[in-house]
Order: structure tokens, then sequence, then C-alpha cells
């Protein structure tokens, strides 16, 4: 590990807060960072001691299993100190401030925090008034930069040059995270983005980022290297906008079938968790495509990258 | 200046009682209600305008203000202000929001009805009314439309406009029946009292900004245009059925001015207000995620504001008005989408207008001036020729290029919610003078 590690770059940004803004060279190193850590996860002993001593807090004020855990895993295998702190958001609102909060757990002497916040650039009030290092784990609708990351690492490691490749996020754009920090993730590698789904589920004027639109998927099939299925959130749609689950999966959810019309070498992602039978079908989701389960475990090598990476300027963030 | 006991301010009125005499002299008059612009000077004798004359002679022990390169204004008048008193007086009180006011250059304004308890009745209008005597700035409580603004029962108007009501408001809340917008239209046409309408269809999901190109990079739960213009569209259509009076309040969107143009044309009794937010700034600033600018109506687009800037210019937009809205920091200083909708407005009205429209050249001076004095005291029907011998002397005097930097900490209101801090803006006030007072800036 000490060897692969040797000779560390530092990254230009301080924080992780969204893809926005963010370098190719940032997103480089972090790849080819998380390939080392991956190598170590496949070895019998998996642990390093790369953050020992280092303190980093989990907030999570919306509910998650995957990402929490994974972060937590990267954390531990990193050797850091790691405490969880759960609540809901809306709980805070009544009480004590985000502010007040995240000051009093970093009055303990933290070094990192990983937050995830139901209201879009909840990390950006933090990082202005801590001095730990912040992680954005998800911030409402807005980014999910380590989603992103955990993703395009699945990419190119089937599709290394993703130049002219059409990347295609099919589903619920509007009220997605990982569609945002993919957009802006997939350009800097100069792929072609496209968003598939039902219209009401498009944000608007998203094709003045320079993506593409279309509300056929039979279209975005035919035309797409990488497909990345969001999620549909199944609480939140039924309504003025969205007519119901069956119409959903009969013209959006991605089926075998509908798949027969793909490119042979066509990749297929989903950041989960899966509603099996509505957005994807179970062919699908254990089929020949999918890198699914990849994605799992590169989020655990790119989150520890991420970790060690940013704790470069512990004590000098700001 | 800011300190608080069991929420009741300490702050003390700003102004001084006027000197017997006061010759203000030199200054460049500019009569927004004759549209004339001169040099001259003007006496104020017993806190009224005794002469208009170039080169008064000096009584003895009569004040001067040498107002050489200074403009010399009707008082201006905000139309759209939150006092927050009674209820919210950590935000704001009578005192402090009348500092303001007058700081801002205002020596009139109406204040909105959004209070705890809610101005209904005329019990409580009268109270109000009897608490804001002897102030420098006229405060013109507007009442409620509907009962504690809930769009359903219409308030005792009669009894209302006989206190000396002059508009009724449930500013804050879209009257969403469109039976009770025509019962209160209907009804108020009785004293040709206007119906001050925020136009707002509530029947979209609750959003924090507007829904454009910045609310999709954002991931923000959004605003439509359309949640505005499809109720000005409604209170067009009731206002010309039932003949009455409708002013629509913080006029946002494209949409909206548009219809209002139209409905002018045809001569319905409609008019409209700008902020000087919407007039200054666009959606692009939620990008800094400052709840600053989180205000309802939100910040709108470019294209919005190229529209608003025509419409000011054509006369479709009658005036500017603030919509000053303070909140405590403890409760601006917290995630976005937690944060209360409004920022503070009354002292920057002025220097945002020369800022943004004069300079700017989409409006001269007059034209400006035109829509925070004479054009509010139309709608509500006051008196608005107030540069004439015998009137109590309601002046504004300003140096229209001086540079100052806003500074939060340095505004007279109790809140600190401005979205032009660090700004640096041109035109100042100097003198507030109203009401046998005057405020030195």
């Amino acid at each position: 590990m000490d060897d692969t590690l040797k000779g560390k770059k530092l990254l230009k940004t301080k924080h992780l807060l969204g893809i926005k803004g963010m370098c190719r060279e940032d997103l480089d190193l972090i790849l080819q960072t998380s390939e080392s850590f991956k190598q170590i996860l496949e070895t019998p002993n998996k642990k390093v001691a790369a953050l020992k001593g280092v303190t980093v807090v989990n907030m999570f004020f919306e509910n998650s299993t995957r990402t929490k855990i994974s972060f937590e895993m990267a954390e531990k295998r990193l050797s850091a100190d790691v405490v969880n702190f759960a609540a809901s958001s809306s709980s805070l609102k009544k009480g004590e401030t985000l502010i007040d909060t995240a000051k009093n757990i970093e009055a303990m002497k933290i070094d990192m925090v990983v937050m995830r916040h139901s209201t879009p650039g909840a990390h950006k009030m933090l990082m202005d008034n801590l001095d730990s290092i912040i992680i954005n784990a998800g911030d409402g609708a807005h980014e999910h930069p380590t989603q992103a990351i955990l993703d395009l690492m699945s990419i190119v490691e089937k599709k290394p040059n993703l130049k002219g490749k059409r990347v295609t996020l099919v589903g619920d754009i509007v009220h997605s995270r990982v569609a945002m920090s993919n957009i802006h993730a997939l350009k800097l590698y100069g792929a072609k983005v496209q968003v598939c789904g039902p219209s009401t589920l498009i944000p608007k004027d998203i094709e003045k980022m320079g993506v593409e639109v279309t509300y056929d998927l039979d279209e975005a099939i035919r035309n797409s290297d990488v497909m990345n299925i969001l999620r549909i959130q199944l609480e939140r749609h039924v309504g003025a906008s969205f007519p119901s689950l069956r119409e959903y999966h009969n013209y959006w959810g991605i089926t075998n079938e509908k798949l027969a019309r793909a490119k042979n070498d066509i990749l297929i992602l989903h950041p989960g968790p899966m509603n099996r039978g509505v957005e994807i079908d179970d062919d699908v989701a254990d089929g020949d495509h999918q890198v699914i389960l990849d994605q799992v475990l590169n989020g655990v090598a790119s989150r520890m990258a991420i970790l060690y990476l940013l704790s470069a300027n512990i004590g000098g963030a700001k | 200046m800011k300190k608080m006991i069991n929420n009741i301010s300490l702050c003390e009125p700003l102004y001084k009682t006027l000197p017997k005499k006061l010759l203000i002299k030199n200054g460049t008059v500019i009569d927004t209600y004759s549209e004339k612009e001169s040099v001259t000077d003007i006496l104020v004798s017993g806190g009224k305008i005794e002469k208009i004359a170039k080169n008064i002679k000096t009584e003895k022990g009569c004040e001067v203000i040498d107002a050489t390169g200074l403009f010399v204004s009707p008082g201006f008048f905000d139309m759209h202000v939150h006092l927050r008193e009674p209820g919210y007086e950590q935000s704001e009180n009578f005192v402090s929001g009348t500092n303001a006011a007058m700081s801002g250059g205002v020596t009139s304004l109406a204040a909105m009805a959004n209070t705890t308890p809610c101005i209904d009745n005329k019990f409580v209008f009268n109270d109000i009314q009897s608490r804001v005597k002897g102030l420098l700035v006229n405060v013109h409580q507007i009442p409620a439309v509907t009962i504690k603004r809930e769009g359903k029962v219409i308030v005792e108007m009669t009894e209302l406009v006989e206190a000396g009501a002059l508009a009724f408001t449930d500013d804050g809340n879209g009257i969403q029946s469109s039976e009770t917008m025509k019962g209160a239209l209907e009804y108020a046409k009785m004293f040709g009292t206007p119906i001050l309408v925020h136009p707002e269809d509530h029947s979209f999901v609750e959003g924090v900004m507007n829904e454009s190109l910045s609310s999709t990079e954002l991931g923000m739960s959004y605003i439509p245009a359309i949640s505005e213009s499809i109720n000005v569209a409604r209170d067009i259509e009731i206002a010309r059925y039932v003949d009455g009076t409708v002013h629509f309040q913080h006029v946002s969107v494209k949409e909206s001015v548009e219809l209002i143009r139209k409905a002018k044309k045809e001569g319905l009794k409609i008019s409209c207000e700008v902020t000087p937010h919407h007039f200054s700034l666009t959606d692009d600033k939620v990008r800094t995620f400052s709840t600053d600018y989180k205000m309802n109506p939100p910040l709108r687009t470019q294209e919005d504001v190229d529209s608003i800037h025509k419409a000011l210019k054509d006369g479709t937009i009658d005036v500017i008005a603030t919509d000053h809205a303070p909140h405590p920091s403890e409760k601006k200083n917290v995630e976005f989408d937690f944060a209360p909708f409004g920022v503070l407005g009354l002292e920057t009205m002025f220097s945002a207008g020369i800022t943004y429209l004069v300079r700017k050249k989409k409006l001269n001076l007059m034209e400006f001036l035109k829509k925070i004095t004479v054009n509010p005291r139309k709608v509500l029907n006051l008196e608005a020729d107030l540069i004439k011998k015998g009137r109590i002397a309601e002046l504004t005097i300003f140096d229209k290029d001086k540079k100052w930097k806003i500074d939060r900490r340095q505004l007279k209101s109790l809140s600190l919610n401005t979205c032009f801090h660090d700004e640096t803006h041109y035109g100042k006030v100097l003198y507030t003078i109203n009401n046998g007072k005057i405020y030195k800036a």
C-alpha cells in the first residue's frame, strides 16, 4: 500500500462539495488512487493505516443505507476513528441549528465531516462555519459527488475512453442528485450526456447545460453506450405529474426485451437501491451488461481515495 | 441601538424636532407631481411649507440647509412594508422600522397585515393607528382582505374604511378562492378602495426559488413563473367583471407584466408595483446559497428583469415598493430550505433605483422618483401634490451621485437580511422631513 501511494499528489480542491467546479486533473487523480485502493480491498488484510489518528464524523440528516455503510467501511479500512450521527433534518429544524450542531461536534476535535442533508447547499454553510474537511454525501437534489465518481470509475474500467460516448441517465432526473453530479463529471470526460424519462421528471432548461433530452426510451437504448438507471422514489411521485408505476415500467422500465435493440457492449449502471420491476427488471439487474455490484465495491475504493487525498488538507482547509 | 429586553427593542426614534424656521437653500427641487425641476429655496415654518422662491432671505433664527448640488423631492412613499409589529418585534417594530424608513428617505409607508394578531378588524386597526401617531413617518396600516388572511370571510370593510383604511391586502397569501376575490373586489368597489393583491396560486408544490436553469442545477424546489401570472390573469378577469380596483403587488415575471399591460390598455382599474430586488437581481444569485436571496416571489431570470425595465419605462409598472421583510439572523442563518422568505428594502430602495435604473438609463430621475412619490399615493387615493405652500413639509433631500457601500450592520433596521450587502450603490438620502420632524443622515 505505502508503495502504491508514495509521492502523494494533492487535489486542487480542499473539500468535496460537488463535481461542478472541479477540474479533470482532480478526478483523474481520484480515479487513479481509487484503483490502488481497490487492489488493497482485494487482498486478505483489506486495511491500511493511512488515516490513523484522523477522526471522521458521518452526519446523516437523511436516510441512507448504502452510502453510509460505504463511507463507514472506507473510513475503517483507512484506520480512521469513526463517529456516526443520524437525525432527520426536520427535527434539527425545530431545535438546534445545523451550524450549532456541527460546531459542537467539531469542538470535540474532529478532522473530517461527511454529511448528507436534504437542503441543497447545506455543505457550503458547513464549510463556511467549520475548520474541518467537508465531504458531500448528497445534498437534496443538488449533488452527490462521490456517487458520480464511483459511477465514473465503474464506466471507465470498462470503457477507458469516454470521449464521444453517449451516456444516458434514465428516470427521475428532476429529483436526483446523482443525475446532476453525473452530468458534470461525464462532461469533463468528453462524454455526450443524454437524459431520458417522462417529461415531468426532466427539469426545466436542462438542455441549456449541454445535455440531450429524449422521452423515448427505445431511441435512448439504441444510441447509448452506457445507461445509468436512476431510482424511482415510490412514495414521491404518483399524482399530478406521474400517472402510475405500471405506466412508468411499461414505457421507461429497462427490460431484456427492450435491451435487445441496444449496442452489444452497452453498460448498465444503477446507483441503488433498485426497485425491481419498476425501473429495472430482474433479468437486466442480474444480467450480463450490468456492473451494479462493481459500483458498490468501487464506492468503497473511491471513497477511500477521496478521504485519503483530502486528508492532506487537515489543519489547513481554509 | 439593537439591544433588546424581553423582545422589546430599546431603539430610539432617530428624528429631531424641526426648528421653527428652516430654509432649504439652493437645492434642485424636483416636483414629481407637476413634473418640474428648478433650483430654488423652500422655507419651512412651523413644519409647513411657507414659501417656495429663489433667493429667500435668511431671517433671524432661521436654520439653513445648504442644498447646493442636492435634490429636494416630495417624501418617498413605500407602499409595501412589513413592520412586524405586533407579533414579531424581534424582527422589526414601529420605531426601528420607521427609523429604517427615514434613513431611506421614506416619509410615508403602507404596512401589511400579516402580523399576530392579524389586522382584520376595526379594534386592532384603531389600536395600531393610535400607536403610530406622532412619528416622523406616516404609517398607513393596511387591513387584511379576509379574516386571519385565510381567504374565506371578508373583513368588515365598511367600518374599516370609516376608520381610515386606504386599501385591503392579504399579502403573504394569495387569495385562492375566485369567489372570495370576486366578493372582495365587488364589496370594496363601494368605497373606491383598491385590493392589494399578492398574486400566487398555492396549489403548486411549495418551492424555494424560481423554476429555471438555476433551480435545475442547484436541485432546489421551485416556484414556476405561472404560479404568479395565473392569478394575475384571473384577477384581471374578475376586476373586469365586477369593475373593481386591483393593485398587483411585487410583480416579478414577464408573463404578469404582459397581462397587466394589456389590461391597462383596455382601461381597467389596474395598477402594479415591482420591488427593487426584482429589477436589480436574477436567480443566479441563489447559486451562492445565501438566504439573503430567498424571497417570495423569488428572484427571476434576466429575461424577466429586462421585461420589468421595459414596463417601468412604458408605465405598465406604476410603483416601486420594497416588500421590506425583516427576519432575525437566527431565522435566516439556516439551511436554504428552512429559512423564511423575505429581505429588507426600506433603506436601499432609493439607492437601488439610482444604481440599477437611473444610472443604467432604464429610467430618468423624474420617472424613477414618480414611482416612489406620486404614483403610490395616487394608488391609495392620497394627496400626491406635496410641494406647495401651506402643506406639511414632507420632503426628502438627497445626493444623487454620492457613493456608499451597503453594510448590513450599519442599517437602522433591527434585522440584517439585505440582499445588497457589500454592494456599492449610488444615491444617498441626507435629510428626511415630515410632520414637523427632521432626520439627518
